[in-house]
């Protein structure tokens, strides 16, 4: 047992409602800069929908991710010798207008236009060339479904559901749609990390946290092609790739990330996870797909064991750390809980990043234009005629597995049903207890559900493990080197080279 | 002149780029990148960096194994169909070198987003190397069978430059003016390594063949530290 931490996150997408404050919060911290306009270390998406870049989850045009192959796993689109051959031009790299071309619009126009009939417009200019443009994309484009369902359509988690059931799911008066923020994911089998020609991708031991060092980094552009969820970003200005940094500096200091500090919806959970890094190879290997959720969920490891603490103290993590974990609220939605999972697991990079999937509003229906919510009569029958079909679902979150989905979404209801009963008390007693039984679910669980999701301060969504702040600095680098300097880390202008 | 050329050029060339490719490497690491352009522009670049790409490549280990084993390429050469499967094939890897950097210099011209990241430095590549690439396709064409004649004229000279005992009078005395330019854009291609982007030719990543797939690396690992005598783990630092 090879004791490792590493900070995990959820994001409880009932909670969501598609503000994007956590993607602004982002930007105006890390990306406000030549070449990095475009990138969205942090976006939301509508599901369904195509997101960003249009239509990321595509494997077959994007070659993400790892691939089963014999006993193993094998990068789709990278690798050594794929990597090597196609370093003078990667076939599968997603190009600017995949993205979007970035743009601002000429404020200054509305001021110095002569006076004329009509009125003085700011026009979209581009960031990359300085020239007019018109706009074709953004990276939040078909948001709320972009005013049409073309977009729903172009959805490739459909590929489990019949053209009949997608013709249903269609429907305009049928269609629902919820919100997916994404950030990375900071896994435990990193492809960005294998497929790296040049090493300059790396997992931080202490945390887990990805990194691309910029000094490093020669723009081979491996990552962009390896990572299945694009979210490593070619800076076409500096030449060298970019990604969510966690906002480790902040975590270092005993900050949440800025997009989950920011966040409105608090839908945000940060904590550590303890997992056993000698069995990440054997869990991205899992046999069958529909295995690879338990697979995960297995490697996490129980804080309170005292086998598994014992062999993190030998293994160097300190003491704070382990409480952290033991306090950790991804610990317990994910482990305790059972109701948040992870996002396209078949992509076999182990992600650390897991969602609670929506439950509302595909589970209300409307009827005779009557908005039902729910309908005590059935137990489960929301699910069954979810307007948000389980399989879309399991194919998000479950690579297909569509019991996974189902039980989370019992889960989630029992304890709805469970806080109906205590609060409005218009639901029988034994219709509860029935669904609270069939998950198995007790009352303290319920509440403990209950609590963490909609009364939470910001220290129970955010336990952060100390850095030990007489080591957070030495962690970069060594003090006396700087001494009588500015600051601390990257201290070089990011110009482009030459 | 001659002396100036062949002699002192070179040696200039040499030292600039021993000494600013080092210096760059270790000071300035986060201007070593290819800028790739890729992600701008994907398309047209596929045919022109490719068969620019490979063509160098292929001519770059060509003209090293004729540097480093001279007897090897004769004694093959023997045969005059050998001699002409060998002439041909370097020949056409130029052709596909030539035709390569003419659509990467197109390319750069017409598409827009390119010629936003194209700096001073760019166009100078792109001119020496159409000098170096156009110099030595003449050379092959006019001067036949260059794999045969360099070990009379060229491995000497460029030998005696790297023993340091520069002997200039085979090359001074070849009538050949696109050899001539060959040799000396070949030490300026080297002499701008520092400057411009051919700094990533020096950091192609063979090391990723031998390399483990996952690395993960501690700023600070308790546990290396306490199973080992030193207790500070990583680099050592400058000054403390």
């Amino acid at each position: 047992m090879d004791v490792r931490s590493q900070v995990s996150m959820v994001f409880h997408l009932d909670k969501c409602i598609g503000c994007h404050t956590c993607s602004i919060a982002c930007k105006n911290v890390w990306t406000d800069r030549k070449g990095a306009e475009y990138m969205w270390w942090n976006n939301v998406e509508t599901k369904p929908g195509t997101g960003y870049p249009t239509k990321w989850e595509n494997q077959d045009i994007y070659k993400g991710g790892w691939e089963k192959n014999g006993n193993s796993v094998s990068l789709k689109g990278a690798g050594k010798l794929r990597g090597l051959k196609n370093i003078f031009h990667n076939p599968h790299l997603p190009v600017l207008d995949d993205y979007y071309e970035p743009w601002t619009y000429k404020y200054e126009d509305l001021f110095t236009a002569p006076e004329g009939d009509d009125q003085p417009t700011a026009r979209p200019v581009s960031l990359v060339t300085g020239e007019h443009m018109d706009v074709q994309a953004g990276p939040n484009w078909d948001d709320d479904l972009g005013g049409s369902i073309d977009y729903a359509r172009q959805d490739v988690n459909f590929k489990d559901l019949s053209p009949a059931e997608q013709e249903v799911m269609f429907q305009l008066e049928r269609m629902t749609f919820f919100y997916l923020p994404r950030i990375c994911n900071h896994c435990l089998n990193p492809a960005c990390v294998a497929s790296c020609p040049s090493g300059a991708l790396y997992k931080r031991g202490e945390d887990g946290v990805v990194l691309i060092n910029q000094q490093v980094c020669r723009a081979w552009r491996m990552c962009v092609t390896a990572c299945p969820y694009k979210k490593s970003y070619y800076n076409w200005h500096t030449g060298k790739s970019e990604k969510c940094i966690l906002c480790y500096p902040r975590l270092e200091s005993g900050q949440a990330p800025a997009c989950m500090h920011q966040c409105v919806g608090r839908i945000r959970y940060l904590g550590v996870m303890l997992y056993d890094a000698d069995k990440i190879h054997e869990v991205a290997s899992t046999e069958k797909e529909s295995d690879l959720v338990d697979a995960q969920l297995g490697i996490y490891l129980d804080p309170f064991d005292p086998e598994v603490i014992k062999a993190a103290k030998k293994n160097g993590i300190a003491d704070s750390t382990i409480v952290a974990a033991q306090k950790s609220p991804v610990y317990k939605f994910v482990k305790e809980w059972k109701i948040a999972l992870p996002l396209h697991p078949e992509f076999r990079t182990i992600p650390n990043l897991f969602y609670v999937p929506a439950l509302m509003p595909g589970m209300a229906t409307v009827q005779d234009g009557v908005y039902e919510e729910s309908n005590p009569q059935f137990l489960w029958g929301g699910i069954d005629n979810n307007r948000m079909p389980v399989k879309y679902l399991s194919s998000l979150f479950s690579a297909g597995n569509t019991g996974k989905v189902v039980e989370v979404l019992k889960r989630l209801m029992a304890v709805r049903w469970h806080r109906r009963q205590v609060t409005v008390g218009d639901v029988k007693q034994d219709v509860v207890d029935k669904a609270m039984q069939e998950v198995s679910l007790g009352k303290e669980t319920a509440d403990a559900i209950f609590r963490l999701t909609s009364l939470a301060t910001f220290d129970e969504r955010f336990v952060i493990p100390p850095a030990h702040r007489e080591e957070s600095i030495e962690m970069l680098e060594s003090t006396a080197d700087v001494k009588g300097s500015t600051g601390f880390g990257f201290r070089e202008k990011p110009a482009r080279g030459w | 002149m001659n002396y100036l050329l062949f002699v002192v050029f070179p040696y200039a060339c040499l030292s600039i780029f021993l000494i600013g490719s080092i210096y760059r490497y270790k000071n300035r690491a986060f201007t070593v990148s290819s800028l790739s352009s890729q992600f701008l522009e994907g398309k047209k670049l596929f045919l022109a960096s490719q068969l620019f790409h490979w063509g160098l490549f292929t001519l770059f280990f060509g003209h090293l194994i004729a540097f480093l084993f001279p007897r090897a390429i004769l004694a093959w050469n023997g045969q005059p169909v050998r001699l002409l499967i060998l002439e041909v094939t370097a020949f056409v890897f130029g052709l596909s070198a030539f035709i390569g950097v003419i659509l990467l210099v197109w390319r750069r011209m017409t598409d827009r987003r390119v010629q936003i990241v194209t700096s001073k430095m760019d166009v100078v590549v792109l001119l020496v190397l159409l000098t170096q690439i156009i110099s030595g396709l003449s050379v092959a064409y006019y001067n036949r069978w260059g794999s045969s004649w360099f070990a009379a004229f060229l491995t000497p000279y460029v030998r005696s430059i790297f023993v340091f005992d520069p002997q200039i009078d085979a090359i001074a005395s070849v009538n050949s003016l696109s050899l001539k330019i060959h040799v000396i854009s070949a030490f300026s291609i080297i002499g701008l390594i520092p400057f411009t982007r051919f700094m990533h030719f020096l950091v192609y990543p063979v090391d990723y063949i031998w390399r483990s797939y996952q690395q993960v690396m501690w700023n600070w690992d308790r546990r290396d530290i306490r199973t080992s005598r030193k207790w500070r783990q990583g680099e050592p630092s400058k000054n403390n």
